[in-house]
């Protein structure tokens, strides 16, 4: 629509297995070694382990800390320095109107409380008494807090000071789309002026491969990149948070862009009909490339499992567009996932440069042109799909 | 003519279709009729052992087949037959085909404890069950279905394929405030023109062993076990904490013209809403009660009315200590001495906190309030607390026009969502 404003980004946290900040992972991108995964430790699975991180630096109160599980503490740190990185630290008259839409799974869970119940339940006269007795000695009372989604919002809140509004969405990888597209789409139709949109994962847990396990999607060691051999989700811990901001309401506080949001598109296919994910996901491409492919890639974030990603992979092949794997370097982190693409998305439109390929993902190919434009692609594990274009702001 | 835009210029939202399911019963219907008449839904719990449990009661749904299965399956039904009676009561579309996106608050969703059971027990472990035993058991690959039902986005992809809703459904949770936020998204979606029609769901079926206990870790429940129809008493002086329960509300949004042009009965209006977070604390409200007279005041600026041009507030009312005496702080700040007179209830004192679903079910009984200019009373209030003097409409419901309602929500998390609603459009 031609009354919609422009969508800044101006400010970005990202933690990942890569680091912590943008030039961290500049940095670590730029020199293309093995990705950082752990293939030992939750054996046989591969995950992209966090990189080691001082959450007092971003969360200062270890009371607050304490009432967090892993994955709220990554998004919360992630949370904080993307407020850094805008310039709202501290702001208390901004971040009282800035909205927040947080991408979400929760219920991280005690996993040595019930691996005690189920050792014994099933000795019990009567197992469901014998349940409700454990549940109710053993169990924290903050644990519940750590479990519920929208707590990492209100995690947000109460360390940062975020509280114009809060709004959490869950549904793995397409919450992540939808988080960032609502704050756009808020934005750009000029009612909301500034939005801090993102998610975090926590993918070191047993209890979060268990879901996967199920269907047999996660990724079992030897780890493999994703686009040329999609074997399985190779989950990663990450976190990311994107400032939004009307270009009026950033110049007037004297922030920078670090690029521009243009679209976000989040879309569904009918996963059991032949060819749907591609043909959607082509049509999505074509619609955010628009009539322009000069400085243009894609920075996709494949999850990996095989049948979407085979889509993906054939939809972004035709393209004919230069690629990278976001999933490679960082690992999935499932309702993230799309939060951190476009972190990284935005990361190297600012700096002009796309960065090296990864050896053995044969689509990936040396791009040595002045990167303006990056396409976000993104086919959830099961459902869910998502494209995302961000451009440089001259 | 009517006009098709508000006072702001924006597209103005109505609902065509409205559904609902409590513990009282499922559909608009039943439940009025119970809800006038003052009757409980509240009841002794049968669907898990009670033993040792310091709260055994609850406003569980217990007639549906789903009842008792998981949470995602009981949560998903509720929500199918709330929206299956809005979208039959709006006429919109065609059988499967929703012309607009849906917007779906869920409750928690996680495997559950007899997934847990079976996994352990077909991991034929030696020692002490660990994860690693369940994860083996997983990779069999004999319950591959359970991948999908314990996914947060099931419920909401299921309704989508059921109802024929366009795009990616939302999935969404602000906790007690998810219901007028999954409508809120509907609102908004409609104002800035992304769609004409929106499916607004809120649904929460999860009253399980364990998450009745994680609420009592968090001594948040009512412990008036003996009584179970009398335990809810929002604003009363011997409130002890709320009642879970469970249900679902859904809504039909159109924006006017789009109504009009189709010929649909119109039900209510959605003129405004607000919203404020809160970074007080994770489980309780400032005490200042700051963030709520925000949140009801965006709600007022974006409907562009007065605080006196509210007739009834449909008051969260959730019967804990805390909450009642915030949200009389609050109201008093927004309303001044007016709010001793202006009738306010809780639906909280019968059905119960149906939690994710409360606002959208709150919303829902709004909307009847003003088609039926009857208020339905907030039961159990014998004891007034003196220190929150209001007219609660105790005990007996109240024939009196009204023609805005203010719906009130506040989240844990601190989440908070207020919702205004007409009869007809201004």
């Amino acid at each position: 629509m031609s009354d919609r404003r422009d969508v800044w980004i101006t400010g970005i946290g990202l933690v990942s297995s890569l680091g912590e900040g943008l030039e961290a992972h500049w940095t670590a991108l730029s020199t293309p070694a093995k990705p950082a995964v752990d293939e030992t430790t939750y054996a046989p699975y591969v995950l992209h382990p966090l990189a080691k991180i001082d959450f007092d630096q971003q969360i200062p109160k270890r009371g607050d800390q304490r009432q967090m599980e892993p994955w709220q503490r990554i998004g919360t740190y992630a949370a904080g320095l993307a407020l850094d990185s805008a310039g709202l630290k501290g702001n208390k008259e901004v971040l009282a109107t800035t909205d927040m839409v947080v991408a979400a799974g929760g219920g991280e869970r005690d996993q040595t409380v019930d691996g005690a119940i189920l050792t014994d339940i099933e000795k019990q006269p009567n197992p469901e008494v014998f349940l409700s007795e454990q549940l109710q000695s053993n169990l924290r009372p903050t644990l519940f807090l750590a479990q519920l989604s929208n707590l990492l919002a209100g995690n947000i809140s109460i360390v940062h000071g975020v509280t114009g509004s809060s709004r959490t969405f869950m549904g793995e990888e397409s919450s992540g789309t939808d988080a960032v597209r609502i704050g756009w789409s808020r934005i750009a139709a000029g009612t909301s002026e500034i939005a801090l949109v993102g998610g975090a994962y926590n993918a070191e847990r047993r209890d979060m491969l268990l879901l996967f396990a199920l269907k047999s999607v996660a990724l079992h060691s030897p780890w493999a990149p994703v686009l040329a051999d999609p074997k399985g989700v190779p989950t990663g811990s990450a976190g990311a948070f994107l400032v939004l901001e009307s270009p009026e309401h950033a110049m007037a506080r004297g922030a920078k862009p670090i690029a521009k949001l243009s679209g976000v598109w989040s879309e569904r296919a009918k996963r059991g009909e032949p060819g749907a994910i591609e043909a959607l996901v082509d049509e999505m491409i074509r619609t955010a490339k628009g009539d322009v492919s000069e400085g243009t890639a894609i920075l996709s974030a494949a999850c990996g499992a095989p049948e979407p990603t085979s889509a993906e992979v054939a939809a972004i092949s035709r393209s004919g567009l230069p690629v990278r794997s976001v999933t490679d370097r960082v690992g999935h982190s499932l309702e993230a996932q799309m939060p951190v693409a476009l972190a990284l998305a935005a990361l190297a439109v600012s700096k002009g440069k796309l960065f090296a390929p990864l050896e053995g993902e044969t689509l990936e190919e040396a791009f040595e042109g002045t990167l303006t434009r990056a396409i976000v692609t993104g086919v959830g594990h099961w459902r869910g799909e998502g494209v995302a274009l961000v451009e440089r702001v001259d | 003519m009517a006009s098709y835009t508000d006072k702001a210029g924006r597209p103005i939202v109505v609902v065509t279709g409205a559904g609902m399911v409590t513990s009282l019963g499922q559909g608009k219907q039943d439940n009025w009729a119970k809800l006038i008449a003052g009757k409980s839904g509240i009841h002794r719990i049968t669907r898990f052992p009670i033993d040792g449990l310091r709260t055994t009661i609850a406003g569980t749904v217990d007639f549906l087949a789903e009842s008792g299965r998981s949470a995602p399956d009981l949560s998903e039904e509720l929500a199918s037959l709330a929206a299956a009676e809005a979208i039959a009561e709006s006429g919109i579309g065609s059988k499967g085909n929703f012309p607009g996106p849906l917007f779906c608050a869920v409750p928690p969703i996680e495997i559950e404890w007899p997934q847990r059971r079976v996994l352990a027990q077909e991991s034929a472990a030696n020692g002490p069950i660990t994860y690693d035993d369940l994860l083996r058991a997983a990779e069999a690959g004999t319950h591959e279905a359970w991948h999908e039902r314990f996914l947060y986005g099931s419920i909401a992809d299921h309704l989508a394929d059921k109802f024929g809703t366009r795009g990616q459904p939302i999935s969404l949770s602000t906790a007690c405030a998810s219901g007028n936020t999954s409508i809120q998204l509907g609102i908004e979606a409609i104002r800035r023109g992304d769609c004409e029609a929106a499916l607004s769901i809120a649904t929460d079926g999860s009253v399980t062993a364990e998450a009745l206990i994680r609420f009592s870790l968090l001594s948040a429940l009512s412990t008036n076990n003996e009584n179970p129809e009398a335990a809810s008493r929002p604003f009363s002086k011997n409130r002890d904490g709320f009642i879970i329960a469970e249900g679902a509300g859904a809504l039909v949004l159109e924006s006017l013209e789009h109504a009009m042009a189709r010929g649909a009965e119109i039900i209510g209006v959605l003129e405004g809403v607000g919203e404020m977070a809160d970074s007080f604390h994770r489980t309780r409200s400032s005490p200042d009660a700051k963030p709520v007279i925000g949140c009801m005041r965006a709600a007022l600026a974006d409907a562009g009315v007065t605080p006196d041009d509210i007739d009834y507030i449909n008051a969260h009312g959730t019967s804990t200590p805390e909450n009642d005496r915030m949200e009389f702080t609050g109201m008093s700040a927004v309303f001044g001495e007016r709010i001793g007179s202006i009738p306010l209830s809780s639906n909280k004192s019968m059905i119960g906190h149906t939690l994710t679903a409360a606002a959208a079910i709150e919303a829902v009984i709004s909307l009847l309030t003003i088609r039926n200019g009857r208020i339905p009373p907030t039961i159990n209030y014998e004891i007034p607390d003196p220190a929150i003097p209001l007219d609660v409409v105790p005990n007996v419901a109240r024939d009196t026009q009204v023609n805005r309602v203010m719906s009130n929500s506040f989240g844990f998390g601190g989440q908070n969502v207020c919702l205004l609603l007409t009869g007809e459009p201004a």
